[in-house]
C-alpha cells in the first residue's frame, strides 16, 4: 500500500510542475514584470529607473527563463522562474497587495468555506443518491418521467436566482435567518442554514439525474437478473446489490472532490458574506490582486491532485478486482 | 450607412455557412435522417428547437451591423428596429407598463415643494386594447402565412406523418404573437419597465440574447477542433503521443476552472488597458474582449470531451472493423475519417448541446464575478449583477432581475431538454 500511494505521489509531480509552469506563464510571461510595476505605479509617465526600483523591491528584477549573465547552474536557478516555483512549492504564497500574509489569510478562512462546503456535500451526496434509488425503484413510472422533468427545470435555472430569491423569501419576506454574515461555533448555525439549503437544492438536478443513470446502467446487468431469481425483494436488490456496485462510477466522481471542499464556493460565499476562501477570491479578482490569485490557482490545482490521488487509493478499498502495483 | 462587420460577427456566420453545409452533406445518409426523424418525434424535443431557433435567430440579427452615416457609431439589426427604444432613456426606475416613476421625486410648484410621482418622458399611455388586437391579427397572420407554406412544402415533399407538427404550428403561434405584441406595445410602453438610469429592460434583454447565445456556441468552436484532434491521436496512436496528450489535459484539468477563467481574463483585462490603441469605439473593444473571453472559454474546457473522444477512440480502434481496414492496408488518416471519427459524432453533439447550456449559465455567473464580458456589452449577467441590490431595495424593484432569469432560464431549459432527447435517441447504450 505504502510503496502504491509513493508511486501515485511521485506521478503526480510532473503535473505539478505542468501547473506552475502554467500559472507562471500567466502572471509573468503574458503579463510581464514591467507590465506590472506600470500599473502599479498607476501613473502615465513612469521612468525607467521607477519600474526598476519598484521590480527590485518586489523581488521581479531576474530574467525569466534563463540568466545569461550568470555562471554555471545559476544560469537557470537564479531566475524569476526557479525563485517563484520555489516558493509556490514550499507554500510560501509572499503578501498580498495590502501587505498581508497570504499563507496566513488562506489557513483562517479555510475554516468558513468548509463550514458551508462540507453540510452542502454531505447532505447533497445523502439526498441525491436516495432520490435516485427512489426513481430507479419506480423506474419508467409516471413518478418517475415527471421527476426527470422536474431535473431538468432545476438544472437550468441559474444558481445566481436560486440565491437572490432564498434570500428573498427566507430572510427578507419570512424572516427565518438572517440575510447574511458569519459566526464561528454553534452561533454560526443560523447563519449556514440558508446557504446549504440553497446549495442543496440548486445541485439536486444535476445530481439525481446522474446518480440514476449510474443506477440504471447497473440494473440491467446479469447479476441483478440473478439476484431476483434467486426471490430477493426488489428493495434488497437496490441497497444490497445495485448500490454497492454502483459505488465504483460513484467514487469517481465524488471522491476527487472532496479536498476542494476547502476552496469554498465563489459566489455562495460572497453572496452570504462568509469570510471564506471563495469570497477572499472574489476579493482578489475585483482588487486584480496577482499574488492571492496565483495562489489561490495553486492550492485549487494541489488539492485536486490530492482528490485525483485519493480516488485511486479508495478504489482499491473498494474494488477488489483493482490490484495494487500494477 | 455601410455593412461591417465585427470580429464575433464573422465568426457567428462563418459557422452558420459551416454548419448548413455540414447539415446538408450528413442530410444525405438515410441512417443520419432516420436518427434526426427520431429525435424528433417527441414534441418536447421539436418545441424546445424551435424556441431554439427563435433565439438563434435573434442572435444573428444582432451579428449584422451597419455604421451610422457620418458617425463612428455601430447599429445592428437589432438596434434599428428597435431604435425608438434605444434614444427613449427615463431618468430611472418605473416599473412594466407604467406611465409614471416608480419612486416619488421632490418638486417645486409656486414656491411650495412636495413629492410626487413624476409621468414617464417616453409613455404615451394609450391603452393596451388596440395596439393588443393589431398584434392579434398580424401574429395570427405571420404564423398563418408560415404554416400554410410549410404544409405545402411537405405535400410536395409526400406527406410523412410521425413528426407532430401540429406542436410545431403551436409554438410557433404562440411566439410570434409574444413576440409581435411585445413589439408593438413598445412604441407607447415600456413593457419589462426601466431600470436604474432609465434604460428600457425588454431591449436589454433582447440584446443580451445575442451574447449568450455567441457564448454558446463560439465557444464550441474552439472546444470542438481542439478536443477531436488530439482526443482522437491519443487514443489512435497511443504510446508517446497518448502520455503526452493525457498529461496536457490532466494538468489543465487540475486547475479550477473559474479561477483559470479568471487569471486569464484579468491579464486580458490589463493587456487590454495598456493597449488602448487597438480599438477605435468602446463596441469594437468590447467586442474584441468577448472574442477573448470566448478563446479563454474555450481553452479551459476542451479537457473533458477530449478525455472522452480518447476513451471511445481506444476501444473503436480494437473493434474488427478497423482491424480489418488495418490489415486492408488502408491509411491511418482514412481509417481516422471514414472508420473513426463518424463513430463519434454522438458523443460530439451530445457535448456541444450540453456544454451549450453550462456556458450560457457560466457567462451569468462570470459577470457577476466581474471576469465576464464587457460592462458595456448587455447580457444578462451584467443584468443581474447590475440589478442585485434592488432587491433590497424598499419598495422592491424586481423586473430587471425577473427579465435576465427569465429570458436565460427558457434558454437553458430548451437546450437541456433538447439534449435530453439527443441523447436518449444517439446514444447507442440507450437503445440495448
Amino acid at each position: 500500500m505504502l510503496t502504491y500511494i509513493i508511486k501515485r505521489l511521485l506521478h503526480a509531480i510532473p503535473i505539478l510542475i505542468g501547473v506552475n509552469l502554467i500559472t507562471f506563464m500567466l502572471f509573468f510571461v503574458v503579463n510581464t514584470p514591467d507590465d506590472m510595476a506600470r500599473s502599479h505605479l498607476g501613473a502615465k509617465r513612469v521612468t525607467s529607473e521607477m519600474i526598476e526600483s519598484w521590480k527590485a523591491d518586489k523581488g521581479y528584477d531576474k530574467p525569466l527563463f534563463i540568466n545569461k549573465k550568470a555562471e554555471g547552474v545559476e544560469k537557470i536557478t537564479d531566475t524569476l522562474f526557479m525563485q517563484e516555483s520555489l516558493k509556490l512549492f514550499s507554500f510560501n504564497f509572499g503578501f498580498s497587495d495590502e501587505n498581508r500574509n497570504i499563507g496566513e489569510d488562506i489557513k483562517e478562512r479555510m475554516i468558513p468555506s468548509l463550514s458551508i462546503a462540507l453540510p452542502i456535500f454531505i447532505i447533497s451526496l445523502i439526498t441525491n443518491i436516495s432520490l435516485a434509488l427512489l426513481l430507479v425503484l419506480f423506474r419508467g413510472s409516471a413518478l418517475d418521467t415527471s421527476m426527470m422533468i422536474v431535473a431538468v427545470v432545476i438544472m437550468s435555472v441559474s444558481t445566481l436566482f436560486y440565491i437572490i430569491a432564498g434570500q428573498l423569501l427566507f430572510s427578507k419576506i419570512w424572516h427565518l435567518v438572517p440575510i447574511s454574515g458569519y459566526a464561528s461555533g454553534w452561533e454560526g448555525v443560523k447563519f449556514i442554514i440558508l446557504p446549504v439549503i440553497i446549495g442543496v437544492f440548486s445541485g439536486i438536478g444535476a445530481g439525481v439525474r446522474w446518480y440514476r443513470s449510474i443506477f440504471l446502467e447497473q440494473i440491467n446487468q446479469d447479476y441483478v437478473r440473478t439476484a431476483r431469481a434467486k426471490g430477493l425483494s426488489e428493495l434488497r436488490v437496490l441497497f444490497g446489490h445495485v448500490l454497492s456496485n454502483g459505488m465504483l462510477p460513484i467514487l469517481t466522481g465524488v471522491v476527487v472532490v472532496i479536498p476542494s471542499l476547502f476552496m469554498g464556493s465563489l459566489i455562495m460565499e460572497s453572496f452570504f458574506g462568509i469570510p471564506g476562501l471563495g469570497s477572499y477570491t472574489i476579493d482578489a479578482i475585483n482588487a486584480q490582486d496577482f499574488a492571492i490569485v496565483k495562489a489561490m490557482v495553486f492550492l485549487g490545482a494541489v488539492l485536486y491532485i490530492i482528490g485525483l490521488i485519493l480516488t485511486d487509493i479508495s478504489y482499491t478499498l473498494f474494488d477488489p478486482r483493482v490490484k495494487l502495483g500494477g | 450607412m455601410t455593412l461591417t462587420f465585427l470580429w464575433t460577427d464573422i465568426m457567428v456566420w462563418l459557422l452558420m455557412v459551416a454548419l448548413v453545409a455540414w447539415g446538408y452533406l450528413i442530410s444525405r445518409s438515410v441512417q443520419v435522417q432516420r436518427q434526426w426523424r427520431a429525435i424528433f418525434k417527441s414534441s418536447i424535443a421539436l418545441v424546445s428547437s424551435i424556441v431554439l431557433l427563435v433565439y438563434l435567430a435573434f442572435a444573428l440579427v444582432d451579428s449584422v451591423h451597419f455604421h451610422k452615416a457620418k458617425s463612428s457609431e455601430m447599429v445592428s439589426l437589432l438596434d434599428l428596429a428597435f431604435e425608438h427604444r434605444i434614444s427613449a432613456t427615463e431618468r430611472t426606475y418605473s416599473s412594466p407598463f407604467a406611465t409614471h416613476e416608480y419612486a416619488k421625486s421632490l418638486v417645486v410648484k409656486e414656491g411650495v415643494s412636495h413629492q410626487e410621482y413624476l409621468p414617464l418622458k417616453y409613455v404615451t399611455g394609450k391603452g393596451i386594447l388596440k395596439p393588443t388586437l393589431i398584434a392579434l391579427a398580424v401574429g395570427l397572420g405571420l404564423s398563418f402565412l408560415l404554416i400554410v407554406v410549410h404544409i405545402v412544402w411537405r405535400k410536395r415533399k409526400g406527406w410523412r406523418e410521425d413528426i407532430p407538427w401540429k406542436m410545431a404550428y403551436l409554438t410557433l403561434t404562440v411566439l410570434m404573437l409574444i413576440f409581435t405584441w411585445l413589439y408593438l406595445l413598445s412604441f407607447d410602453y415600456h413593457v419589462l419597465g426601466t431600470d436604474k438610469v432609465g434604460g428600457d429592460v425588454l431591449y436589454q434583454s433582447l440584446k443580451s440574447i445575442r451574447t449568450g447565445v455567441l457564448i454558446g456556441i463560439l465557444t464550441t468552436l474552439i472546444t470542438l477542433p481542439l478536443a477531436i484532434f488530439l482526443g482522437v491521436t491519443a487514443g489512435f496512436f497511443r504510446g508517446w503521443v497518448d502520455d503526452v496528450i493525457q498529461y496536457l489535459y490532466t494538468t489543465l484539468n487540475s486547475i479550477p476552472g473559474v479561477l483559470l477563467i479568471a487569471a486569464s481574463v484579468l491579464l486580458m483585462q490589463v493587456i487590454m488597458d495598456n493597449n488602448p490603441q487597438w480599438f477605435e469605439t468602446t463596441q469594437e473593444r468590447s467586442d474584441v474582449r468577448l472574442l477573448f473571453l470566448v478563446i479563454i472559454l474555450g481553452i479551459t474546457s476542451w479537457t473533458g470531451l477530449c478525455r472522452l473522444l480518447r476513451a471511445e477512440t481506444l476501444k473503436i480502434s480494437q473493434v474488427e472493423f478497423v482491424t480489418a481496414a488495418k490489415a486492408f492496408g488502408v491509411g491511418k488518416f482514412t481509417i481516422i475519417r471514414k472508420h473513426i471519427i463518424p463513430n463519434l459524432m454522438h458523443i460530439i453533439l451530445i457535448s456541444i448541446v450540453l456544454d451549450f447550456s453550462g456556458l450560457v449559465l457560466t457567462e451569468a455567473v462570470l459577470s457577476y464575478i466581474g471576469v465576464g464580458v464587457d460592462p458595456t456589452m448587455h447580457s444578462w449577467g451584467n443584468m443581474i449583477n447590475q440589478a442585485r441590490l434592488e432587491m433590497a431595495r424598499e419598495p422592491m424593484v424586481w423586473w430587471s432581475l425577473f427579465s435576465a432569469f427569465v429570458f436565460m432560464f427558457v434558454l437553458v431549459l430548451a437546450v437541456n431538454l433538447f439534449s435530453d432527447r439527443i441523447q436518449t435517441v444517439l446514444d447507442p447504450k440507450n437503445n440495448a
